[in-house]
């Protein structure tokens, strides 16, 4: 067999920017040989999210690739080994552990380092860089005895710096910054002064035009002495100066290298040995060193392509960035600084919420050409793409930042405008119109769907929400009635199913399935499935388990590690002295870590699934019900103590909070239900937060709908006032049955408004003024849900059959899952980090 | 290229057929492994896979929901935790990751229900 000669490429690096080079290569050609030596001791990682690595993501979950992914592709990965020589001339590369290999084609991705600016003192014991998963580890050693810490630069990387220290526990953290201003690359004197203040308030310490001279301390750090004479005590520091491109390898072979560091290239990204490319944070473009990893990623495409004969070149690339220091949105886009004379500026302030933004408009007002953003960024995309895209303004551009934009709609509108060559997800260098053809012609309907076939929304994830925009817009405009089908076994939505299901009076999944879907079904529709046949026919839920979501099969909470919390009810949240201390036996018997939760009752957490039984039974015999703490169902009716023994009280607010949660437990609903009552006006049951809440008058009580905590907080709105208790049970009966029948899965009362047509006037006038008629129906129904309530525990418990369900092994029922493993903290346990 | 297997593979007796909930599936123990055992009786198949989810290393994927994706009908499992799903028949990751999970042979002999180990 005559065998073909495989040229070799060899990479330099196995940073973010040389691992994407190998993803890209491999996916064009499989003609190319590739090694890759990389310096550190692990597979490359994501950088970006580096800081995740102190709120728990571990070295493997950072990583870019799988174990097994270089030599599932054929590519010889040597980790740990450094590169030390480049004999240009015998082109071979020489590595610290000796290896020598030869190449056809260099490729250097040797990435930068932290700058560390010669300061005495900066070897000092207590003195850090962030860059590698090392610095990291070496930075949370240290901080376990440190109190007071510095981040030496203001710029994005010290901020976020800053942010780590304050997350590790560190009780006082300073930020030293050489300028008169925080990230002084990406926004202006303004913005920065938002920033500071907002940033401050969160606790951080700010010292701007501080230019340190010494590092003071007896082998370690003890202070910092500035130029301006003052000092500040510190027990570590952290330096984020800025970096430095790792050329040295570069320099020795002699390539040409910037005066200022950074390896030359041409818009080939080819060094000046034409065999030799560099890429990433190491490569010099037309004077510049792009430390962002999206220009990286393109020049990874860049070198890719050249090495597949075809011709793309690197033109520069767009430093707009979007992020969140500490909460805080911070955004800067286009050319943030520009100003008059050679444009005009519209800036909006507002110091009482934190919101700076500027825009910057060219001179005839047509187009935008930059901004900065401070505090609220949810406008960044929109704007980034109107600058990118040069399109036409429109006549009050003020209106871009006031927020006249009013509700989705308009954002969609304002996507599908775009033109097809905009980039909307710039890591993975993704246009709109490869997004568009996806769904035309791929026929991709999905947010996951898309990420498969395109890549779009898979690294920082910062265009997910025009992505979404787009898909739904194309749809829109392709004619297809964008019909919230409930998953690819049913062409119906959920209110669809419901009144089938209802109408054929359809008692079990698969006949379901039979006779509206199609397929095997999914992990999707089962639960949805199961909802509907609950809330029409409140049978037991555990006959039907495997058509449950995991937490509705097993009657409790999955947690991390596999064990399952439980949380008996506490209706209002009063509980008897007498009933604590069972929650207390039953906890110190099985080992069960406790916590009162924000929804007035006690979670115990870390059973193993083969005690569930025993415990509700022990609960059960104490009198506790289930909590449903784990099903689509009401949770909890929060109380204040009201009239019994509150001096404002007007009205026992704790007995109508019992009586309503009493009513209402173990209905099922497209997503849980969470009420409060309080006793006036005050509100300490946070009543209007919750999807129905119920305030005491003096004439009776207001009743509020569709609020909601959560990500999306939303105030309830009022629905009827000053009526007496049996109107307001009978209009939350309507009002919940009516959502109950009408809503699509997982949407909230506060969603399902917000999408009503008509909003709240409509769904005034059908649970008010009975418009449609139903009103009846609607209390029957639920009346017939109330009558049939069951303590669902207290079934499982009592059948043997069911018992055996909780079960780990099958095959030995009495053996417990032998790989759960708790840790101790304060006095109780927790699950195992994952 | 379709491998020719010629190992002898080893049935292993686990449970009998009605320890595992219809169209759903359970853990079993053999040695010291967790097998996830499902029982797709919609489809009139078994199927095992090994029970550690590759996402968070979690022994739960015998606890997920059972189900069919795309045209083809792939039998597939969703973890609970993450809702992760892996083909029945490969062990491929079906949403879009790199993960791999293990598969097994299973035969059923009456009510007997057996996996197949190399
Ligand atoms: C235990 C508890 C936290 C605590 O220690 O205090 C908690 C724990 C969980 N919450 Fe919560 N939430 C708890 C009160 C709340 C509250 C406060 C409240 O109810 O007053 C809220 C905001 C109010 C609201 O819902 O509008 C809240 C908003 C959420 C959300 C966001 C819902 C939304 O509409 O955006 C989720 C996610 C979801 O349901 O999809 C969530 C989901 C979860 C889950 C179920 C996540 C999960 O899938 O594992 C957590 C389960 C832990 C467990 O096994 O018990 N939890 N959660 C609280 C239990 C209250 C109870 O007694 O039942
Ligand atoms: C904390 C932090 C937060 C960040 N946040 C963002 C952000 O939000 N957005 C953004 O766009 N960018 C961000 N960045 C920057 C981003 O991480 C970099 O742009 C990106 O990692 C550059 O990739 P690279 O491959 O060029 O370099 P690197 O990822 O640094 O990889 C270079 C690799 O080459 C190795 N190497 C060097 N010399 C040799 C040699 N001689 N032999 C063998 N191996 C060698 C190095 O050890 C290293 O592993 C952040 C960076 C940090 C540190
Ligand atoms: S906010 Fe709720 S869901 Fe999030 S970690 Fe806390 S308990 Fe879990
Ligand atoms: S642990 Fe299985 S999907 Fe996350």
């Amino acid at each position: 067999m005559s065998q073909q000669y495989q040229p070799t490429v060899v990479v330099i690096g196995n940073g973010m920017v040389g691992y994407k080079f190998c993803e890209k290569l491999i996916a064009k050609t499989t003609a190319y040989n590739i090694v890759v030596f990389g310096e550190e001791p692990r597979r490359a990682y994501d950088r970006v999210h580096l800081s995740e690595y102190f709120s728990g993501k571990t070295a493997e979950d950072l990583s870019l690739s799988t174990a097994n992914w270089y030599s599932d592709n054929n590519i010889t990965l040597h980790l740990g080994d450094t590169i030390q020589e480049i004999n240009r001339t015998e082109k071979t590369i020489h590595s610290v552990r000796g290896v020598v290999q030869s190449y056809d084609y260099l490729v250097m991705a040797t990435g930068s380092s932290a700058f560390v600016p010669d300061i005495p003192g900066v070897e000092k014991d207590g003195v850090f860089v962030y860059r590698t998963i090392e610095d990291l580890e070496l930075i949370q050693d240290f901080a376990k005895t440190a109190r007071k810490g510095a981040v030496m630069g203001g710029g994005l990387l010290g901020l976020e710096a800053a942010k780590a220290l304050i997350d590790l526990g560190i009780e006082e953290t300073h930020v030293i910054e050489f300028a008169p201003r925080l990230m002084p690359r990406q926004i202006d004197s303004a913005g920065s002064s938002m920033l500071q203040a907002k940033l401050e308030s969160l606790g951080l310490k700010m010292h701007l035009k501080k230019s340190t001279t010494n590092i003071a301390g007896d082998g370690k750090i003890a202070a910092l002495e500035f130029a301006d004479e003052t000092s500040l005590d510190v027990d570590m520091l952290v330096i984020s100066a800025g970096i430095r491109p790792r050329d040295e390898l570069a320099k020795l072979a002699g390539l040409e290298v910037g005066t200022r560091g950074g390896i030359v290239v041409n818009s080939n990204m080819q060094t000046s040995d034409e065999a030799i490319f560099a890429i990433g944070e190491c490569a010099l473009y037309d004077g510049m060193i792009y430390g962002l990893v999206a220009p990286g990623y393109e020049m990874a495409e860049v070198v890719a392509a050249q090495l597949c004969d075809s011709a793309k070149t690197f033109t520069g690339y767009d430093m707009s960035t979007k992020l969140k220091l500490i909460g805080v949105d911070v955004a800067s886009f286009g050319d943030p600084f520009v100003g008059e004379p050679d444009s005009r500026s519209i800036v909006f302030e507002d110091s009482n919420k934190g919101v700076y933004k500027r825009i910057n408009i060219s001179n005839d007002g047509k187009y935008l050409l930059g901004g900065v953003l401070v505090g609220d960024a949810d406008a960044y995309n929109i704007l980034l793409q109107t600058v990118n895209n040069k399109i036409v303004l429109p006549p009050n551009p003020e209106d871009l930042i006031l927020g006249a934009r009013g509700g989705e709609g308009d954002a969609g509108a304002g996507v599908m405008s775009l033109p097809d060559e905009a980039l909307i997800c710039s890591c993975e260098s993704v246009s709109k119109g490869s997004i568009c053809s996806a769904v035309t012609d791929g026929g991709a309907t999905s947010l996951d769907e898309i990420k498969k076939c395109t890549k779009a929304g898979t690294c920082c994830g910062g265009c997910v929400p025009l992505v979404k925009d787009l898909i739904s817009g194309t749809l829109a405009a392709n004619g297809a009635y964008v019909k919230n089908n409930v998953c690819e076994h049913f062409d119906y939505s959920r209110q669809e199913l419901f009144d089938m299901v209802k109408l054929n009076g359809i008692k079990t999944y698969d006949e379901v399935l039979d006779h509206l879907g199609k397929g095997d079904g999914c992990e999707t529709c089962k639960p949805v499935v199961a909802s509907i046949l609950s809330s029409l026919w409140n049978d037991v839920i555990v006959k039907q388990n495997t058509i449950q979501d995991s937490n509705d099969r097993y009657l409790a909470n999955i947690q991390k590690g596999g064990t399952y919390s439980v949380v008996p009810r506490i209706p209002g949240g009063e509980i008897t002295p007498d009933k604590l201390i069972v929650i207390g036996q039953v906890a110190k018997k099985y080992n069960l870590y406790t916590k009162i939760t924000g929804g007035q009752r006690i979670d115990m957490f870390g059973a193993h699934m083969n005690d569930l039984p025993e415990i509700w039974e022990e609960l059960i015999d104490a009198g506790f019900e289930s909590g449903h703490a784990y099903g689509k169902a009401l949770r909890t009716v929060k109380s204040c103590v009201g009239s019994t023994w509150c001096r404002f009280g007007l009205h026992d607010s704790v007995s109508f909070a019992i009586e309503v949660e009493e009513r209402y437990k173990g209905i099922r609903a497209p997503h849980k239900i969470k009420g409060g009552v309080s006793g006036c006006i005050r509100e300490c049951a946070e009543a209007q937060s919750k999807d129905f809440g119920i305030i005491a008058t003096d004439k009776g009580w207001n009743l509020y709908v569709c609020g909601n905590g959560g990500s999306k907080p939303q105030h309830a709105q009022l629905l009827a006032s000053d009526i007496d208790k049996e109107t307001c049970v009978k209009y939350l009966d309507r009002f919940l049955m009516f959502y109950i029948k009408t809503a699509d899965s997982l949407t909230r009362t506060a969603t399902w408004l917000n999408k009503m047509d008509g909003g709240m006037s409509y769904l005034k006038n059908v649970v008010v003024n009975d418009s449609l008629g139903i009103a009846a129906q609607l209390e029957a129904e639920m009346q017939e849900l109330v009558n049939t309530y069951h303590c669902e525990w207290k079934e499982a418990v009592q059948n043997p059959e069911l018992r055996k369900k909780f079960n780990h092994f099958v095959n030995a029922p009495q053996e417990k899952d032998p790989t759960v493993q708790f840790q101790p903290m304060r006095d109780q346990v927790k699950a195992q980090e994952w | 290229m379709e491998l020719e297997i010629a190992t002898a593979v080893e049935w292993v007796y686990v449970c009998q057929a009605d320890d595992i909930p219809q169209n759903g599936g359970g853990c079993v123990k053999v040695g010291d492994e967790q097998i996830a055992l499902y029982n797709f009786t919609r489809r009139g198949e078994w199927y095992a896979t090994q029970n550690l989810c590759p996402h968070k290393q979690q022994m739960v994927l015998s606890r997920g929901m059972i189900g069919s994706s795309g045209d083809a009908c792939e039998p597939k499992v969703a973890c609970p935790f993450h809702k992760k799903a892996f083909s029945l028949l490969s062990g491929e990751c079906l949403t879009g990751e790199d993960y791999q999970i293990k598969t097994y042979p299973v035969k059923v002999e009456g009510d007997r229900v057996f996996i197949g180990l190399e």
